[in-house]
């Protein structure tokens, strides 16, 4: 495993082209665009506020760079670097910006989720979307472009608009049976829309593409409900986390429950590898107590770690959420397919320094990872089932089928990994501190525990 | 005389022990009634005056007379007294007779009272043991009652609870998302007040460089009727390809499952059509042959037919077909467990008979299968161990060797081939260098006869002819001893040594050439000429002659014609 040096980024704010060729970071108010091969700067684009948001374009010719602050985008090019463009909302205020699945439309979000303004850069044209809903996750494209899903509100009652991404043609409009829509995602084949209901109601909705209802599916009453949904990439099982800290999967053929997944406080009687960090300060002898080294301070500090495997039972660590607050830090938030569906990893948010892996053809827990602190990041490779997380200390983690590895990233100012990105061919890792990234290159060789 | 003896009955009686004596008087008592005067007669007055006199002391009166020797004169005062002391006796005795009757009645009426109050009272208890089990009983179940009331007591409160904790949560996720709301409607409200006090307003506009094409790179479409229809044919097209491919997905599986099922039920049907021939005369059995027939018939049919199978109708008669098989399957392999259990304990029912038997014609054919196999191994033994036995050396040493015979024979021989061979090297070697050696004596006395010759030829011409075979001797000297360092090997050494004597083909000659080369240049300095000459022999040795002097041998002669020459001219 090679790690490149350390760049400068801000705002986590750091993408890889859709092809794999290029790397885009925000510094402040610039754009740095470089080749991934050999990290040099290959473009260099000033913007004219701090970027908040940045995005590639689906053919990665165009950039965008957004600044919420000002309301202004700015749209540059790789090929032509003096083209530029520039949209300005003007005093209604920018909130949230992003690319059409074609890379030739941009749909901005104003301020109080007024309208979504859609602005061509072939024909310069505008139109407009009214009464969007702001919630968790009120659009969503479907994988192929094709179709757009937007969460409407209405006289206080959800619709859902299905718009063909071509020329914006309003395809459906229906209302949907919920309280008070939370999210809406495609499936993988772009068939099926699953839309959930906030978190006071369990609720899940299943319609096809042409706006009927196919199922709806409810655990329970009365208690919080769904906290987070996802669906496997082969569109064969709908994940439903909930806030009583278990998972329920749903068949797609007849939408109803084949599994669920608990998350319990004591793991015993299972088949799984309980993998748990454990630390060991690296003994410094008198010697080393000079002021050099410890100006460096890294190698003083840097902890070793390494997974042991746990004999079975075992106790998971608890945190009890304050149940006065609202969206208590309790159940399922987090749950990811591996690429090929055959895994699925989970964390639940009381137990927040441990990621559970699911085996989906047994339907069983595969592996429990127990770290040191709250886990940050987790992403499955895009190419094979190998996981890598990260917990905002200096070190790297992966996990496949074959053995767990803790890996520490050499940096002189310790460099603490808060997100990590996975480059689209699974070969290397972008991992982002506060202030710096840094990129990872794996080997071929599988790794070893 | 009856009489007398009765009197004498009554004195044996009387002459008894003194307790019966009141039982044996009353009963004479009672016959003397009869008796009364037959007691004493005339005759025996003194015996039974000693007799009652007896009686009398015994009973503590006192004595009725004295005893007076022979006289017949009663006192009638003493007995008179004794008869009243008599009387009052019988009268004391029968009072207390009286008296006791009297308590004896008494005391048997109590011990009836007493007995009846203790059944009473025994009835009574066991009531009441009755009662206080029952009443145990009663307390025990209202316990149990009061515990499981206490449970369901348990429960409600942890749901209320629960229900309270919803609630709670629920309450506090409402006061959240109202907080939330109401700052952005503030936050709209100011925003509103911005605007109406801002005049300028900022528009929205956008400023690009030049329009960029489409992606995909056609010309964009209005948007029209046909636009939206075929948008809408495009969607339904997705969804029904994706119906599609799940269908046939689907059928796939079906299918699948449809085969293993068909194979399991073929299966089953084998096995327990085996089975029966064993079997015999169960009931159910006969019944199911007949239904064995006809599924065996729908095997083959529904194969045949696999395209209806999709038809609900052959679908069911076809799980049906399989679970009575199944459960046919499972019957009989519990009747054979349990037979194979019966048969262990030792019983003989006919229907045990046929297994048992194919069981003992299984187990003989084993054990004899045992008994070969162990024979095998003895065998093997017995070989291996006359194999690992030590034997003696002589065919020790040779079954040690007897794989290395042949090779040592081969490698022998060999050995034998190379020596020879070698003893060939060498001895060809041997007549290389002799010839050689004579190659080279004889080139010398060429050289000699040809410088002799030469010198000869010379002389005739020029007038230093001691001091030129002077030095030519010398130089030939000079060459011979570098010849002999360079012939000493073999001759194919000089014709390595020259490799920039490109020009010159004549390797071997440069005798020769020098001596040619002195030759014509002697006309010139001639002291010099000495030195030139060695410096010329030493450059020769190393390097090419070139340098020197036209005069070349030019014939491009090789080892052997030059012999040949030398050989002519000797």
């Amino acid at each position: 495993m090679n790690f490149s040096e350390v760049f400068k980024q801000s705002n986590q704010l750091c993408k890889v082209s859709p092809d794999g060729k290029y790397l885009a970071t925000c510094v402040q108010y610039r754009l740095v665009v470089r080749d991934m091969s050999t990290l040099q700067i290959l473009q260099l684009y000033t913007c004219l506020d701090q970027i908040s948001h940045m995005e590639w374009s689906s053919d990665s010719l165009y950039i965008l760079c957004a600044m919420y602050k000002r309301g202004l985008i700015q749209v540059w090019s790789l090929e032509q670097p003096d083209w530029h463009c520039k949209i300005d909302e003007g005093s209604i205020g920018l909130v949230s910006s992003r690319w059409s699945p074609d890379g030739r439309h941009i749909l901005n979000t104003t301020e109080f989720h007024l309208r979504i303004t859609v602005w061509s850069l072939c024909t310069k044209a505008v139109s407009y979307i009214k009464y969007p809903k702001a919630c968790q996750k009120g659009l969503d494209f479907s994988r192929d472009g094709c179709y757009m899903a937007l969460a409407e509100r209405r006289d206080c009652k959800d619709y859902i608009s299905v718009f063909v991404c071509d020329d914006w043609h309003l395809l459906r409009h229906f209302e949907t049976e919920t309280q008070d829509l939370a999210g809406l995602e495609w499936s993988p084949n772009g068939c099926v829309l699953a839309v959930w209901d906030s978190c006071l109601e369990y609720k899940v909705l299943l319609y096809s593409l042409d706006g009927r209802l196919l199922s709806t599916f409810s655990a329970y009453e009365w208690s919080l409900g769904v906290k987070s949904v996802t669906w496997s990439p082969s569109s064969q099982f709908l994940a439903i986390g909930s806030y009583d800290e278990k998972v329920r999967i749903l068949n797609h053929i007849t939408w109803k429950k084949i599994a669920q997944f608990e998350h319990l406080g004591t793991i015993n009687n299972t088949k799984a590898v309980v993998y748990k960090e454990v630390e060991r300060k690296t003994a410094v002898c008198s010697d080393d107590l000079s002021l050099h080294n410890i100006t460096i301070g890294s190698t003083l500090f840097n902890t070793q770690s390494k997974y042991e495997i746990c004999p079975l039972p075992v106790q998971i660590p608890v945190v009890k959420p304050d149940p006065d607050r609202a969206n208590p830090k309790i159940g399922v938030s987090f749950m990811a397919f591996s690429s090929d569906s055959h895994y699925l990893a989970t964390r639940n948010d009381n137990m927040a320094s441990v990621v559970w892996v699911w085996d989906m053809q047994k339907m069983s827990l595969e592996a429990v990872l127990e770290q040191t602190s709250t886990v940050r990041c987790v992403q499955w490779d895009p190419r094979r089932p190998r996981l890598a997380l990260c917990t905002a200390n200096s070190k790297l983690y992966l996990w496949s089928p074959a053995g767990c590895v803790s890996v520490q990233v050499p940096s002189e100012g310790g460099f603490q990994v808060l997100s990590l990105n996975w480059h689209c061919s699974g070969d290397s890792l972008i991992l982002l501190g506060k202030e710096q990234l840094c990129l990872c290159y794996m080997d071929t060789d599988q790794e070893d525990k | 005389m009856p009489e007398s003896s009765l009197v004498k009955d009554i004195h044996s009686n009387e002459c008894g022990a003194a307790p019966s004596r009141q039982y044996s008087q009353s009963l004479p008592l009672h016959r003397s009634s009869y008796l009364l005067g037959t007691f004493c007669t005339e005759q025996n007055v003194q015996e039974c005056l000693s007799h009652i006199s007896q009686e009398v002391s015994s009973l503590g009166l006192p004595p009725a007379w004295k005893d007076s020797a022979g006289s017949s004169q009663l006192n009638v005062v003493a007995v008179l007294n004794c008869m009243y002391d008599l009387i009052q006796l019988h009268r004391k005795g029968l009072r207390t007779l009286e008296n006791m009757e009297v308590e004896q009645l008494k005391l048997s009426s109590n011990v009836d009272y007493l007995q009846f109050t203790s059944t009473r009272l025994k009835e009574q208890l066991e009531i009441s043991k009755r009662e206080n089990t029952g009443l145990l009983e009663r307390e025990r179940q209202l316990q149990m009652k009061v515990k499981s009331l206490q449970n369901c007591l348990k429960n409600e409160k942890e749901e209320v609870q629960k229900l309270q904790n919803v609630i709670a949560s629920r309450a506090s996720q409402y006061n959240h998302e109202m907080k939330r709301k109401e700052r952005e409607f503030n936050k709209l409200k100011e925003r509103l007040n911005q605007l109406l006090i801002d005049k300028k307003e900022k528009k929205q506009a956008i400023d690009v460089l030049n329009s960029i094409g489409r992606a995909d790179g056609k010309r964009s479409l209005w948007k029209t009727e046909k636009t939206e229809a075929k948008h809408e044919g495009e969607m339904y097209k997705t969804i029904l390809s994706d119906y599609d491919t799940r269908q046939r997905e689907l059928m796939l599986e079906n299918a699948e499952l449809r085969k293993v099922l068909q194979h399991m039920k073929k299966d089953i049907v084998s096995i327990l059509g085996s089975k029966k021939l064993t079997t015999k005369g169960e009931k159910p059995d006969d019944g199911c042959l007949q239904a064995d027939s006809e599924e065996e018939d729908e095997v083959f049919n529904s194969s045949m037919e696999s395209v209806e199978l999709s038809c609900v109708h052959v679908r069911e008669k076809l799980t049906n077909s399989i679970r009575l098989q199944w459960r046919r399957l499972k019957s009989h392999v519990e009747r054979l467990d349990s037979q194979a259990s019966v048969a262990q304990m030792g019983e003989n029912e006919n229907s045990d008979a046929v297994t048992r038997e194919t069981d003992k014609e299984e187990m003989d054919r084993l054990k004899l299968e045992i008994q070969q196999c162990k024979n095998f191994i003895q065998t093997q033994q017995q070989l291996l161990q006359q194999l690992s036995s030590p034997c003696d050396e002589e065919t020790a040493s040779l079954l040690s060797n007897c794989y290395m015979l042949q090779e040592k024979d081969r490698l022998r021989d060999e050995w034998k081939t190379l020596e020879e061979q070698r003893k060939i090297f060498e001895r060809e070697r041997r007549n290389f260098t002799e010839a050689a050696i004579r190659l080279s004596c004889e080139r010398k006395t060429f050289e000699e006869d040809r410088a002799m010759w030469l010198k000869h030829q010379f002389l005739k011409f020029s007038p230093f002819e001691e001091s030129k075979k002077f030095q030519m001797s010398k130089s030939k000297s000079a060459f011979l001893i570098s010849e002999s360092q360079v012939g000493s090997g073999s001759t194919t050494d000089m014709l390595i040594r020259r490799p920039s004597d490109t020009t010159s083909p004549t390797h071997c000659v440069p005798l020769a050439t020098t001596d040619l080369h002195c030759t014509p240049s002697t006309s010139s300095t001639k002291p010099k000429r000495n030195t030139e000459h060695e410096e010329g022999l030493m450059l020769c040795n190393g390097n090419s002659c070139n340098g020197h002097a036209p005069l070349q041998w030019n014939k491009s002669e090789d080892h052997s014609s030059h012999t040949q020459e030398i050989n002519s001219s000797l």
